[in-house]
């Protein structure tokens, strides 16, 4: 890790690592009746554009320490990128600004951190959106914000590439030469380092960037409890708990199919994870919010988005997912211990964004009788005005929604008595002017098509850039992170 | 009888992977998923829809299988034309599958 102190205040990192050893951190008293130290973080994002009351209701409705707010998905920095191409301060979550401005006094006078990768491709942007918010507020005291930067690779990557890093594709095998000039981002996910860092130097908010999703929960209990870096056990715990909090309601009753009908999912209350020095934690939620949490709704969350359960690889330690064990306690609280945890390995995962053409999706609705034949003649109907016109696709791809769209051929054959079926084509090609063609090829079916159709008040779709997704691995001495701690101005 | 009558799911995406992970409704239902579910059958099951390879893990623990459905979302992210380009009605499309299963495992009194 590399320090580069910004602001007088902030301090270097390495000077501060060997001055304040692990025994000396400060560790703040919160002890529980029982005399056992729990920590909790609660879950407050899942991904880009969740719901916006979920943190203020896990801050104001109980008793939290950490919010960990997790912003990105694989494609959420290609979405960021492009946003910041257009212009150069965005490309960060910019819902977290006006989340935190009306938060940042709960949270000073309740003494709850954050901890976030909001900053997506641009933390800086968003540090600097944040002074602009906080300085109209009469606060407590002034609040520190963190940023961590050094995940991203884009200014180093032919220096890398030329000194033999191939960054191969971890599912083709294709090395990142092959696409270098489409290359929009790359960055390295991070793992707790820098978050523990910005932590001890009490940093209030912690703004990443491609942060591991799980480290957002993890790095708040390494610097809590004070757990080596190679307490492997204890870490693959945590793992598992920011597993559960990364995708915010998922864990306490959204999107479960167990008891769908019975879950209030009105005002749903988030999860919390409440971790003891051990490793061990409680999954529950804050008791007068909705949602729910058990063994089922835990369970389905802790197989979402698993590759191989033995080798859930973070940057900090590889945990074995195949040793969770579960015990519903009841009253929303499930409790998971016996996670195995071993040595973290010698890469860091990269995620690469590369520009691959242009796509565009148009749909219109046909309603009964005969809806299902009516849209598969309208489809084959563009489909030949397509070839009139000479254009070429890599792909086209028709679905009828209401008919098979999800499910294929496994949902059987659609009913010709259907009251309505969406028809859904979309076209995909390097060529921006062919898309763009296609897309002024779906209103005119509306007169000179099948009838009875409907639903194209949205206008004509919308030609979108295709940043495709590109992971590889990259040796992990290879990257730098950086961690600025800066007081705002008032 | 379907695959949903004695186990639930949730899927989701890496890429161009779609995964399923499979949780049996009681703990003994697990051995008879681990031995009729196989990455064979989800194969088959997901014809058309499934283009590469299903890998099979076992999570006794959570008397889960996890499936990894191998070149199945059009590309994956944001290159893919599918409604469902990250997977997330796949778990369903799973639960579909049809299959003989003994009475004793039906009414509970197995476990």
């Amino acid at each position: 890790m590399n320090a580069q102190p910004g602001a007088t205040e902030a301090l270097a990192v390495e000077e501060a690592s060997a001055a304040v050893g692990l025994e000396e951190r400060p560790l703040p008293a919160r002890a529980e009746p029982d005399g056992g130290r729990r920590v909790r973080v609660a879950s407050g994002q899942g991904f880009w554009g969740d719901w916006q009351e979920a943190p203020k209701l896990q801050v104001r409705r109980g008793a939290i320490d950490y919010l960990m707010l997790d912003y990105l998905a694989e494609i959420t920095m290609s979405i960021m990128q492009k946003q910041r191409d257009r212009d150069p301060a965005a490309g960060y979550a910019r819902d977290f600004v006006p989340l935190m401005d009306d938060l940042i006094g709960d949270l000073l006078e309740k003494e709850i951190r954050v901890v976030s990768n909001a900053g997506g491709v641009n933390p800086e942007g968003c540090r600097a959106e944040l002074g602009f918010a906080f300085a109209d507020q009469s606060l407590p005291r002034r609040p520190r914000v963190a940023v961590i930067t050094g995940d991203d690779l884009m200014d180093s990557l032919d220096d890398l590439l030329a000194a033999g890093h191939e960054l191969r594709h971890m599912e083709t095998g294709e090395p990142l030469s092959t696409v270098r000039d489409r290359v929009a981002a790359a960055n390295a996910y991070l793992g707790a380092e820098p978050i523990i860092e910005a932590l001890r130097q009490e940093a209030d908010i912690v703004v990443a960037g491609r942060s591991t999703d799980t480290a957002l929960t993890y790095a708040p209990l390494m610097h809590e409890f004070s757990w080596p870096d190679d307490d492997w056990d204890r870490l693959a715990h945590g793992v598992v708990a920011g597993h559960i909090n990364e995708c915010g309601c998922q864990a306490s009753g959204g999107n479960s199919l167990v008891d769908w009908r019975e879950i209030d999912l009105t005002l749903p209350g988030y999860p919390i994870i409440e971790a003891e020095e051990d490793g061990t934690f409680v999954v529950t939620k804050h008791p007068e919010l909705g949602g729910r949490v058990t063994w089922e709704t835990v369970a389905e969350q802790i197989v979402y988005e698993l590759g191989d359960p033995r080798e859930y690889i973070t940057p900090d330690v590889v945990a074995d997912f195949s040793t969770i064990r579960l015990r519903d306690l009841g009253k929303d609280r499930v409790r998971v211990e016996g996670v195995a945890g071993r040595s973290r390995t010698d890469k860091l995962k990269v995620s690469i964004a590369y520009h691959d053409g242009f796509k565009a999706v148009g749909a219109l609705t046909y309603a009964w009788p005969d809806a299902v034949d009516k849209a598969r003649r309208a489809d084959e109907i563009l489909r030949g005005r397509l070839r009139h016109l000479g254009l070429e696709f890599d792909e086209i791809r028709t679905e009828l929604v209401g008919a098979g769209a999800c499910h294929g051929p496994l949902a059987g054959t659609p009913s010709d008595d259907l009251p309505e079926v969406t028809l859904r084509v979309g076209v995909r090609s390097p060529d921006r002017h062919a898309v763009s063609r296609f897309s002024r090829e779906i209103a005119p079916l509306i007169l000179a098509g099948p009838p009875t159709v409907t639903g194209f008040a949205g206008g004509r779709p919308r030609v979108q850039e295709v940043v495709a997704y590109w992971p590889a691995l990259i040796d992990r001495g290879v990257v730098e992170a950086n961690v600025r701690v800066e007081t705002m101005e008032l | 009888m379907q695959l949903k009558e004695i186990a639930f799911a949730r899927s989701g995406d890496k890429g161009d992977t779609a995964n399923v992970g499979l949780i049996a409704f009681r703990p003994s239902i697990y051995p008879f998923l681990v031995k009729e579910v196989t990455a064979e059958r989800v194969k088959y099951h997901f014809k058309g829809i499934c283009e590469g390879e299903v890998e099979r893990f076992e999570l006794p623990n959570l008397r889960a299988l996890n499936f990894l459905l191998h070149r199945s979302l059009g590309g994956g992210g944001t290159v893919s034309l599918m409604l469902d380009a990250q997977g997330k009605t796949f778990a369903t499309a799973l639960l579909r599958m049809e299959i003989d299963v003994p009475d004793h495992l039906l009414d509970g009194s197995a476990d």
